[in-house]
């Protein structure tokens, strides 16, 4: 019996699972997937939680109820990788042997890497958003918060989800709108890139947005540490903003677990070629997801279109065949932008986002880089989506490699 | 596309002002650039610009985090060498491509 091994069993993990155990004969093939956390979290879902749009219970579910029953699922802590002898070491020194590795261990938020970060003031007037318990934690404060500075910060690239803090500050405006009191609320979007977005179009478009609703940008900004006394964030060239609650994006990085497997790179993440979605150092590991250091967006869709080209070039090196597919970076983001409305981009390692149709050229429904009600129904319907075609490895109808049909060139 | 003098020659660059070919490159023009915006380049600069050629070589992004890891200056030293903008000064000053951030 051969055996396949899935590090993980977030997005990229289940949906791996769930397509490799549809095509491959489950008398020649074990597939097994180790995961330490029992619960799957729809993470997209994170953000309406602050502001009492989602609760608790509808961004969970049991991980088990979406791996099939003939794959090997064990709740485990991951000791180490041996690469060099294709073993994987688990907690209490169970071992498992494979033919192949899936590394899907995605990123973790590392609040502990910036001084001051998870100190007196974290979870009572400093939050994040990106793990259940800092949105629940920041739901509570805003329910009785009166108004002040609100500063919305990221600490460093990459993270997750890229075009989340700016989802959450346009929601922060629509919610102190609608309960009365913006006017008392200031809000100022903190960032160390040179502009609201990295790609200069997108860039342009989200920063009238943001003008539009009278949130502040801060680029260029480098967070060296936050000062809990004062409460205000300092910069390593001596900026200083103040804030009365503050929001923020930690660190990122990947999994301890890598950095014990020597495996990662500096922050964790797993050297893999950006093309086939193989490892740079073994031939028989392959990286799906967050984990990698592929230099597109760290998000789930990100992880969809490449789950299909990673399944395309392990059957390749099943079969010793060369590995021909190439994954191109494909990355297509919902933003919420609060009032019921939403923008889209779509885009991967060369093009940048562009406007135009989605995902039917000149029909849609969806507009790209455009502000419209139709955007924000594609986001609330892909809860529903999430949860009952993607994690199921399902086909959905949009190519894995990004279209040029229906984009608008801009000079 | 535009064109820029340094050191006696005629140099291809970005609009932004980044070397088009990575090949122009030399200490020279780096002083010519950094006198354009006032700078001053001493051996420390070079050390940080040096490093970050060879870095961009192996096609691994560059970070601010990664230079001040490596060992050559800190990220307030990078800082205080690059003021207002440490990677995009850097990155033009070593004649390698604005970097990139991964979004």
């Amino acid at each position: 019996m051969r055996q396949i091994v899935i590090l993980g069993a977030g997005t990229a993990g289940t949906m791996m699972a769930n397509k490799l155990y549809k095509s491959l004969n489950s008398g020649e093939w074990r597939i097994t997937v180790v995961d330490q956390h029992k619960t799957h979290y729809y993470q997209p879902g994170f953000l309406f939680i602050p502001f009492g749009i989602y609760k608790k219970e509808d961004v969970i579910k049991p991980k088990a109820d979406f791996i099939p029953s003939g794959v090997n699922l064990i709740f485990s802590s991951i000791d180490r990788i041996e690469a060099n002898s294709n073993k994987v070491f688990l907690e209490g020194g169970k071992v498992l042997n494979y033919d192949y590795l899936i590394i899907a261990s995605g990123t973790k938020t590392c609040p502990e890497e910036t001084p001051g970060m998870k100190d007196k003031l974290w979870y009572k007037e400093i939050f994040d958003f990106y793990t259940i318990d800092g949105a629940l934690a920041l739901q509570n404060f805003f329910k009785y918060w009166e108004g002040g500075k609100l500063v919305m910060a990221i600490t460093e690239l990459p993270y997750k989800c890229p075009v989340a803090p700016l989802e959450f500050v346009f929601l922060a405006d629509a919610y102190f709108t609608e309960k009365g009191i913006r006017d008392k609320v200031d809000i100022t979007y903190v960032t160390p890139m040179s502009g609201a977005f990295t790609k200069p179009i997108a860039t342009k478009m989200l920063s009238e947005l943001l003008k539009e609703k009278n949130i502040k940008v801060v680029p260029d900004f480098y967070i060296e540490h936050i000062d809990n006394d004062e409460k205000k964030i300092v910069s390593y060239d001596n900026q200083e903003i103040d804030f009365d609650v503050l929001t923020i994006v930690p660190m990122n990085m990947g999994d301890k677990m890598i950095e014990r497997s020597g495996l990662g790179d500096d922050m964790n993440f797993v050297p893999t070629n950006k093309e086939t979605l193989r490892s740079d150092a073994f031939e028989n590991i392959f990286v799906l997801g967050d984990a990698s250091n592929i230099p597109t967006s760290k998000a789930g869709s990100v992880a969809h279109f490449a789950a299909e080209i990673l399944f395309e070039n392990l059957m390749s090196a099943i079969e010793g065949r060369p590995l021909y597919a190439k994954f191109d970076g494909h990355a297509n983001c919902y933003i919420e932008t609060g009032f019921g409305k939403g923008a889209l981009i779509d885009f991967n390692y060369t093009t940048e986002p562009l406007p135009g149709t989605f995902p039917l050229p000149g029909i849609g429904p969806f507009g790209l880089l455009e502000n419209t009600k139709m955007n924000h129904y594609g986001k609330v319907m892909f809860r529903w989506i999430y949860w009952h075609i993607l994690l199921k490895g399902k086909e959905l109808p949009v190519e894995p490699l990004m279209s040029m049909a229906g984009k608008k060139t801009v000079n | 596309m535009a064109q820029k003098t340094y050191s006696g020659k005629t140099l291809e660059v970005t609009n932004e002002g980044y070397l088009v070919n990575q090949a122009d490159w030399s200490k020279e023009v780096a002083a010519d650039m950094a006198k354009e915006i006032g700078m001053e380049l001493t051996p420390k600069h070079y050390e940080v610009l040096e490093y970050l050629r060879k870095e961009n070589a192996t096609g691994i992004p560059l970070t601010i985090r990664k230079v001040g890891k490596s060992g050559i200056v800190d990220i307030k030293g990078l800082y205080d060498l690059f003021p207002g903008g440490p990677l995009k000064f850097s990155s033009k000053l070593a004649g390698i491509p604005k970097p990139v951030s991964c979004v």
